[in-house]
C-alpha cells in the first residue's frame, strides 16, 4: 500500500452517507500560479489584483449576462439537499462544503449580496455574505475541491450544475489574478507547444515511430502511426497522455490497429496534438475557444475529411458538445460523418461491418469492469441513440472480451462516480483530494473484485487512466489492473497477415509514474 | 369600509403587482441571458418533443429528485400536488359562476390541504434533523416552510374548525377584482382569515425575491431544456459570434 499523511477512507460493503465534519479539507489547496508566465498567456493579471474585491463582483456581473446556467442556477436552489450526499469528494471526505449545494452557496452567497434585493437588505435572512478575504480563500479551496463532474446535476429537481459554478468561479478568480498553477501552465504549454505535455513535434515522430516498431515486434505486420500527413481521410485528435503513458499507450496503439485493418488513411497532428481543453475546467470560453482552434487549423491544413477523438472524458465534452460551436462551423468535412466522432463510434462501427478479425480469447485471463468517465457519461453522447455512451464502449468490450461485468447500478451510466481526479485537479499538490474523492469508485470496484472476481476496469478517458494508476496502491489494489478499451481492442485484434500463433500474453511490467 | 378592509384591499393591490411585475422582470431576465454552450446533461433527449416530455416529467413528477431523494420527493411532491388542488379549489372564491369541476370536486379536495400540511412537515424535519441539510439551511430557508405552514394551518382552519364568511371575503375579492369600491363589503373581522390573507400576501410578494424563483427557473434550465444535437446543429449565441470577427 503507497503511503500516505492522511488517512485513507475505508471500503465498505454498502456504500453509506457519512456524518458532516467541517473544515476537514479546508487546509486543501492547489498551488497558486505565482509566476506570471502562467497566467499572462491566457490573458490574466499576473498576480493578485490590488482592487480585487471590486474586479471579482464585476466579473460576476459580467458572467451573470453571458451564462443563462449561472443566472438561473444561482437563483433556483431550494436547499432541498437532495444533492448533498451526491459527491465524491463529499463522500470520501466529509467536509460539508464538498456536498455540492454548500459549493455553490460559496458563490451564491456572494451573488446574493451584492445582486438581489433580499441579499442587499436582509443578508442574514439569507445566508448572503461579503465578499471577504475568508471567503475568497474558501473559493480558491473548494472550487478546486470540484472535479465537475456534473453527478449532483443528475438529481438535482432544477438540474442545477455545480460543474458551471465552479467554472464560473475559477473564471472569476482567474480575472482577478488568482490561477491555479496546475491547469493555466498546461493551458500555456497548449499555446506554445501543442499539447499539455509540452512534447514537441521531433519528440511525437520518435515516440511514433517506436508505437509502429513495437507492434512489428509484437505481430509482424506493418501498422502506420502517421504523423502530419496531408490528405489523409481522418485527423485522430487524442489526449497527448496517449503518446507514452501507461496504459494509456496500449490504446493508441489499439486505435492504429483499427484504423489499419478498416483500411482508412488517417493522421495525427503536431499542431493539434492534444484533445484535452483544460479551458473548459477554468470555466474560460476565450481559452476553450482558442484551443479549439487549433483543431479546426490543423484540419483545415492536413486537407482531412473527418474528424476523430480519441479516450478522453472532458476532451470529448468539448469534442461533441462545444466543438461545432467554439471551432464550426465544419462545413469543410465530409458530411457523411458526425463531426467530431468518437474513436468507439468508429470501432463499433467497424465491429458491426465485420472489416475486424476478432479473437475474444486474447483477453480471457481478465474479467474486466467499466468505468464510465463523467464526462463522457453525462455531458455527452456516442451514436444515435441517447445512452449510447454507456451502450457503444460496453458493446465494444464485449465484442473483443469474454467477462465483462458490471458494477454497482448506483456508480454506473448517468450515476456513475468519477474518478477523483477529473476536473483540473489531476496533479500531486492534492493528493489527499485525489485519494479520498476516489473512494466511491473504489468501493464499487473492490465489490466486483471480491464478489464477481473482476481482474481488470476498463476506462475511456485519460485523466481516469492516470488518476487509477496513482490511487489504486492506497486501496491496496493494483495499479496495472486499468486497462484502455482499446487495449483491449489491440489485444484480440488479429491483424491481417499476423503471425499465426503468436497470441503471447502481455508481459506486466509496472515502471508508471 | 373598515380600514382593514382598505388596508387589505390596499395589500393585495401591491402584492400582485409586485409579484406579476417582478416575476415577468426575472422571466425576461432569464429568457434575455443567452446560453452559449450545450450542456443538457445526457443522457438527453434529441428532440423538441422529447425535450417538452423530459420537461414535463420533471415538472409534474419531480423526475430527478426522485432519483436523488425519495423521501424529500415524496415529502415536496405530495406538498405541492397538493398546494396545487387547493389552489385551483379556491378558485370557488374568485369566480362568478364557478367551474362546475371546480364545484363538483371541492369537497374531496378540502382534505388535501392535510396533505400539505404533512408534506411542509416532512420537509421542516428533514431540515432539522438530517445533518447535511441542516448544514445548508438559512433562516429564509425555515421562515418559507413556516409561511407556507402558517397558510396552509391558517387556511384548513377556516375551512374544517372555525368558518368564517366566505361570502364577504369572496364579494371583497370580486370587488377588488373588478375595481368596484362603491358596494365593496368589509372583510370580516376575523382572525383566522386576516392571517390567513396577511400570509398569502406576504408570500405572494416574497415569491419573485426568493427561492420560490424555482418555479419559473426550472424551465430555464439549460441542463434540463436543452435539445442533445450538438453535432447535428451549430449552436452559438451574439456574443460568442462576435469572438469570431
Amino acid at each position: 500500500m503507497a503511503k500516505a499523511e492522511f488517512e485513507i477512507p475505508d471500503l465498505k460493503e454498502y456504500p453509506e452517507v457519512p456524518p458532516v465534519q467541517p473544515g476537514s479539507m479546508a487546509h486543501s489547496k492547489p498551488f497558486v500560479a505565482k509566476n506570471p508566465k502562467f497566467m499572462e498567456p491566457l490573458g490574466y493579471p499576473a498576480e493578485l489584483v490590488d482592487d480585487w474585491q471590486e474586479k471579482a463582483i464585476e466579473h460576476m456581473g459580467e458572467l451573470l449576462g453571458k451564462y443563462r446556467s449561472l443566472q438561473v442556477f444561482l437563483d433556483a436552489c431550494v436547499k432541498c439537499g437532495a444533492c448533498t450526499d451526491k459527491c465524491h469528494y463529499y463522500l470520501g471526505t466529509q467536509d460539508p462544503k464538498n456536498m455540492p449545494v454548500a459549493r455553490q452557496d460559496l458563490l451564491r452567497k456572494v451573488y446574493r449580496r451584492y445582486f438581489t434585493f433580499a441579499g442587499k437588505y436582509f443578508p442574514r435572512l439569507v445566508g448572503a455574505a461579503d465578499l471577504t478575504e475568508d471567503v475568497l480563500e474558501d473559493w480558491y479551496s473548494y472550487f478546486h475541491q470540484c472535479s465537475q463532474c456534473r453527478r449532483c446535476s443528475v438529481f438535482c429537481p432544477y438540474g442545477i450544475d455545480t460543474a458551471e459554478i465552479s467554472m464560473a468561479a475559477r473564471e472569476i478568480m482567474d480575472r482577478i489574478g488568482l490561477g491555479q498553477k496546475y491547469c493555466n501552465e498546461i493551458i500555456g504549454k497548449v499555446f506554445k507547444i501543442g499539447n499539455n505535455l509540452g512534447l514537441p513535434e521531433p519528440a511525437l515522430a520518435d515516440t511514433l515511430e517506436g508505437l509502429e516498431e513495437d507492434v512489428v515486434d509484437d505481430t509482424g505486420v506493418e501498422v502506420k502511426y502517421p504523423l502530419d500527413q496531408k490528405g489523409a481521410d481522418i485527423l485522430l485528435v487524442t489526449p497527448s497522455a496517449d503518446f507514452f503513458a501507461e496504459p494509456h499507450v496500449d490504446g493508441l496503439i489499439g486505435y492504429g490497429k483499427v484504423f489499419h485493418e478498416a483500411g482508412v488513411s488517417w493522421t495525427l497532428s503536431s499542431k493539434a496534438s492534444e484533445a484535452a481543453n483544460f479551458g473548459m475546467f477554468i470555466g474560460s470560453y476565450e481559452n476553450m475557444r482558442r484551443i479549439s482552434l487549433r483543431i479546426r487549423e490543423a484540419a483545415l491544413e492536413l486537407g482531412v475529411k473527418r474528424i476523430i477523438f480519441g479516450e478522453c472524458g472532458h476532451a470529448w465534452r468539448v469534442a461533441y458538445s462545444f466543438l461545432n460551436t467554439l471551432a464550426g462551423p465544419f462545413d469543410f468535412l465530409d458530411s457523411n460523418y458526425p463531426v467530431p466522432q468518437h474513436i468507439l463510434e468508429f470501432t463499433w462501427g467497424e465491429i458491426q461491418k465485420g472489416t475486424l478479425k476478432i479473437d475474444k480469447s486474447a483477453n480471457d485471463h481478465m474479467v474486466v469492469t467499466f468505468h464510465d468517465s463523467c464526462n463522457v457519461a453525462r455531458a455527452t453522447r456516442m451514436g444515435d441513440e441517447p445512452g449510447g455512451q454507456f451502450i457503444v464502449p460496453r458493446n465494444v468490450i464485449k465484442a473483443v472480451c469474454n467477462n465483462f461485468v458490471d458494477m454497482d447500478p448506483d456508480t454506473i451510466h448517468e450515476k456513475t462516480f468519477c474518478c477523483g481526479g477529473g476536473g483540473g485537479l489531476l496533479t500531486d499538490d492534492l493528493m489527499e483530494l485525489r485519494v479520498k474523492g476516489a473512494k466511491p469508485r473504489m468501493e464499487a470496484l473492490r465489490n466486483v473484485i471480491e464478489e464477481r472476481g473482476v481482474t481488470n476496469m476498463a476506462a475511456i478517458c485519460a485523466i481516469c487512466k492516470s488518476q487509477f494508476t496513482k490511487v489504486l496502491p492506497y486501496y491496496g489494489m493494483g495499479m496495472d489492473m486499468i486497462v484502455s478499451v482499446h487495449q483491449l481492442v489491440s489485444e484480440a485484434i488479429v491483424l491481417t497477415g499476423q503471425d499465426a500463433g503468436d497470441d503471447e500474453q502481455e508481459d506486466s511490467t509496472e515502471d508508471v509514474a | 369600509m373598515s380600514f382593514l378592509t382598505v388596508a387589505f384591499a390596499a395589500l393585495f393591490y401591491a402584492a400582485t403587482l409586485l409579484l406579476v411585475v417582478g416575476l415577468a422582470r426575472r422571466i425576461r431576465l432569464y429568457w434575455k441571458t443567452p446560453a452559449p454552450l450545450k450542456i443538457p446533461t445526457t443522457p438527453a433527449p434529441t428532440t423538441t418533443g422529447g425535450v417538452v416530455l423530459r420537461m414535463f416529467r420533471e415538472v409534474v413528477f419531480f423526475e430527478s429528485l426522485f432519483k436523488g431523494a425519495k423521501w424529500t420527493w415524496l415529502f415536496g411532491w405530495v406538498f405541492h400536488m397538493a398546494l396545487f388542488a387547493v389552489l385551483f379549489r379556491h378558485l370557488r372564491y374568485f369566480q362568478e359562476p364557478v367551474w362546475g369541476v371546480v364545484v363538483w370536486t371541492s369537497p374531496l379536495i378540502k382534505y388535501l390541504a392535510f396533505a400539505m400540511v404533512i408534506g411542509l412537515l416532512g420537509l421542516l424535519g428533514r431540515r432539522i434533523f438530517v445533518d447535511r441539510v441542516r448544514y445548508i439551511s438559512a433562516p429564509s430557508d425555515y421562515l418559507m416552510l413556516f409561511l407556507l405552514l402558517g397558510v396552509g394551518i391558517s387556511g384548513a382552519l377556516t375551512t374544517f374548525v372555525a368558518h368564517t364568511d366566505v361570502v364577504a371575503v369572496k364579494s371583497f375579492f370580486r370587488h377588488l377584482m373588478t375595481f368596484n369600491f362603491e358596494t365593496m363589503p368589509n372583510l370580516p373581522v376575523d382572525p383566522l382569515i386576516i392571517v390567513h390573507l396577511g400570509l398569502v400576501a406576504l408570500l405572494m410578494i416574497v415569491f419573485p425575491i426568493s427561492k420560490l424563483l424555482h418555479a419559473p427557473g426550472v424551465f430555464f434550465s439549460p441542463t434540463r431544456n436543452q435539445v442533445d444535437n450538438p453535432r447535428e446543429q451549430r449552436h452559438i449565441v451574439e456574443w460568442a459570434r462576435k469572438l469570431e470577427r
